[in-house]
């Protein structure tokens, strides 16, 4: 029985397998932000990208916390969330590549991935505007007695925005299922979060709302799986929401397009040195639960999952010019105008 | 048909339509205990409970993003914002979550909501509690913009807008509220997107929404009584969609054109209507589109500062007599 192991019991076989899932995971997102963030540069993908290299963990952790009938929002940086919910990849992709086949149907791009089949409800790129409408589809579940619970990701950032405050006492007022996540990655864009935040141990803030709090080691995504889960039954049994902070890093710039020339060598060796991907990567080994030659063959299945993706989002075609004025308007209206910026309000000689 | 004031009309449509459909609901700032500070709720929190009439904190953003999201979600939220100028707090819900959920993500959810709010000047409330900023959001695609002038009006743009499957801003007036006026009975909605000539005439056109259609109808039966002038009378009542047909059409009978409007000329509803006739009656006009509109400052409260800056009928009756004395039309009628 318990001995003298300490924080690491002899595994379970179900756990190691647990373990080799989540990695596969973890794989699958630093993959195919890597393949990302190339398609980027062969400008194949345009606007606004952010990816989750460094929050893996974070996002395999989150996700393994709730079920298929619950509610996801998140701010821009969704494609790992997208992902591991459960949207496929090809399409995934396909929207960042702004094609028809996208899941979004090529209107929405990097920062605005939706799928109403995995209930994930956006991808939002205003800092803080998916907060307000978490607590809305939380209004929702609980108005319809539902058991459903709502989980809304955000950014260390986001906690400075007036929209975090009047959410959060929102939440707490009319006792919404609802779990907030902060994904503090120390860094908005390049303001860190003591230059930017008066109480830098963000989850502390909750206490205003005597919400319940806690903040947990992003890079572990057993740690981040077990606290969520925590969350997320206390949202769902006792309609009590919830804020956790997961502390990671960001392995690369706010975007594709950042250098991060402000952060030092130090920095960034600190946050390479906590890398998930390969933290997991040594510990199953260490574990003796995977072989490295094992591990390698996973990595080379992600790979191919990823290249069909690409091959998916290459192959689909762009958005038809007709379909331009589909989507205004959900109950259709006279006199919408549907005219090209070329075009007179009224035939000419008319 | 029972006659009764706009203040009423929407306090039963809302009761109406909220017995109708379990997904209706109430949220606002004051709505339930207080009973609304216009008292349009009066009495629904007793009746339907505070679950569907729910007061919301003082957190214009938070909870109308929260409409937002319930209407996601397939409820039909009908937010009221105590008044226009409040809206602006709200702004980014409105405009850019509201406006673009249904089409930034391709069509997958609609947002279902109304939201009610009232503007108007000419009560000494000062600047920031006076403005009429509708031009924000009927600037902005994926929004609907309503604005009944009449009890009747109130009444049927209300049902259309909470069965309406888009979000709409619901405006209303200050001066409105206590106005009375026969009002259909049974539940028929209007079309969105859908003016009305709510005079007819021959001599000038007056296009005008919310209040000032309702001083557009004063004035045209003023003109018509003592000058024999017949004024047409076009409502516009939905700001987004305009329906721009009904203004060109009436423009074409008449050949000039006023526009009546609240809010301040410079970029205002009024330039986009005068815009519109040119392009579609430029051959037919036989003077410039004018414009009576809110000066240009942000109004005051002493009671003749704000009076001179707010347009009246007494401003329209004279920009007529400027506009028929361009065409050489003031005669028409009176002999």
């Amino acid at each position: 029985m318990a001995t003298t192991s300490r924080k690491r019991p002899a595994r379970s076989a179900k756990n190691a397998e647990e373990l080799l899932g989540y990695y596969r995971q973890m794989l699958l997102v630093r993959r195919f932000e890597e393949r990302t963030a190339q398609a980027y540069t062969e400008a194949k993908i345009g606007g606004y990208c952010h990816l989750n290299l460094g929050e893996e963990a974070t996002v395999v952790g989150l996700m393994a916390a709730i079920e298929e009938r619950d509610y996801l929002f998140t701010n821009y940086r969704d494609h790992g969330y997208a992902l591991i919910r459960g949207m496929d990849p090809g399409r995934v992709m396909a929207e960042l590549y702004g094609r028809q086949d996208g899941v979004s149907k090529g209107w929405g791009g990097s920062m605005h991935l939706f799928d109403t089949d995995v209930r994930q409800l956006g991808g939002y790129g205003i800092v803080g505007g998916q907060l307000p409408l978490a607590a809305g589809a939380a209004l929702a579940v609980s108005y319809r007695d539902g058991d459903e619970v709502v989980m809304c990701q955000m950014g260390d950032g986001t906690t400075n925005i007036g929209a975090f405050h009047e959410t959060l006492n929102i939440a707490t007022l009319w006792d919404l299922p609802i779990v907030f996540v902060v994904v503090n990655n120390r860094l908005g864009m390049g303001t860190t979060v003591e230059m930017s935040s008066a109480e830098p141990e963000l989850y502390k803030r909750a206490s205003s709302y005597r919400m319940e709090s806690a903040r947990v080691d992003g890079n572990d995504v057993i740690a981040v799986r077990d606290a969520a889960k925590v969350a997320v039954e206390r949202a769902r049994e006792e309609q009590r929401p919830y804020l956790l902070e997961t502390v990671s890093g960001r392995l690369r710039g706010h975007s594709v397009v950042d250098p991060a020339a402000y952060r030092s060598k130090e920095e960034v060796d600190e946050v390479r040195a906590q890398d998930p991907v390969a933290g997991l990567h040594d510990r199953l080994v260490a574990d003796g639960a995977a072989t490295a030659e094992g591990l390698a063959e996973i990595d080379a299945d992600v790979h191919r999952i990823v290249k069909a993706a690409v091959e998916f989002a290459e192959k689909s075609p762009a958005p038809e010019v007709s379909s331009l004025f589909d989507y205004t308007y959900a109950s259709p209206v006279p006199n919408d105008s549907r005219r090209l910026p070329a075009d007179p309000l009224f035939p000419v000689g008319a | 048909m029972a006659v009764m004031s706009y203040r009423q009309a929407l306090h039963d449509t809302l009761r109406a339509e909220m017995l109708r459909d379990p997904d209706v609901f109430l949220m606002g700032e004051e709505i339930g205990r207080f009973e609304g500070s216009y008292k349009i709720t009066a009495g629904l929190l007793d009746e339907f409970g505070p679950k569907r009439v729910r007061d919301t904190p003082i957190a214009e953003e938070g909870f109308t993003g929260a409409a937002v999201g319930a209407a996601m979600l397939g409820l039909r939220p009908v937010v009221e914002i105590m008044t226009i100028n409040f809206s602006l707090l709200a702004l980014d819900q409105i405009v850019n979550h509201a406006a673009k959920i249904y089409g930034m993500f391709g069509g997958q959810r609609s947002v279902p909501m109304v939201i009610r709010t009232p503007g108007g000047g000419g009560q000494q409330l000062a600047a920031t509690h006076s403005q009429n900023v509708e031009l924000f959001y009927a600037f902005t695609p994926g929004l609907k913009v309503v604005a009944p002038s009449s009890p009747a009006d109130a009444k049927a743009l209300l049902i259309a807008s909470i069965r309406d499957n888009d979000p709409v801003l619901f405006l209303e007036n200050l001066a409105l509220y206590n106005t009375k006026g026969e009002v259909p009975d049974g539940d028929e909605p209007a079309e969105i997107g859908r003016a009305a000539v709510t005079r007819e005439g021959t001599d000038i056109t007056l296009v005008a929404y919310s209040r000032m259609a309702h001083v557009a109808l004063q004035v045209a039966e003023k003109l018509a009584a003592d000058e024999g002038i017949s004024a047409e009378v076009v409502d516009l009542r939905s700001l987004r969609p305009l329906d721009r047909p009904t203004i060109i059409e009436s423009v074409k009978k008449t050949s000039c054109a006023v526009v009546l409007e609240d809010d301040w000329l410079t970029y205002g509803i009024g330039a986009e209507v005068a815009a519109s006739i040119s392009d579609g009656a430029f051959d037919y006009l036989d003077a410039p589109v004018r414009r009576v509109a809110m000066a240009e400052v942000p109004l005051p409260y002493a009671k003749p500062l704000e009076l001179a800056a707010l347009p009246s009928a007494n401003d329209v009756v004279t920009v007529v007599h400027q506009t028929l004395d361009a065409v050489g039309r003031r005669s028409v009628g009176a002999h």
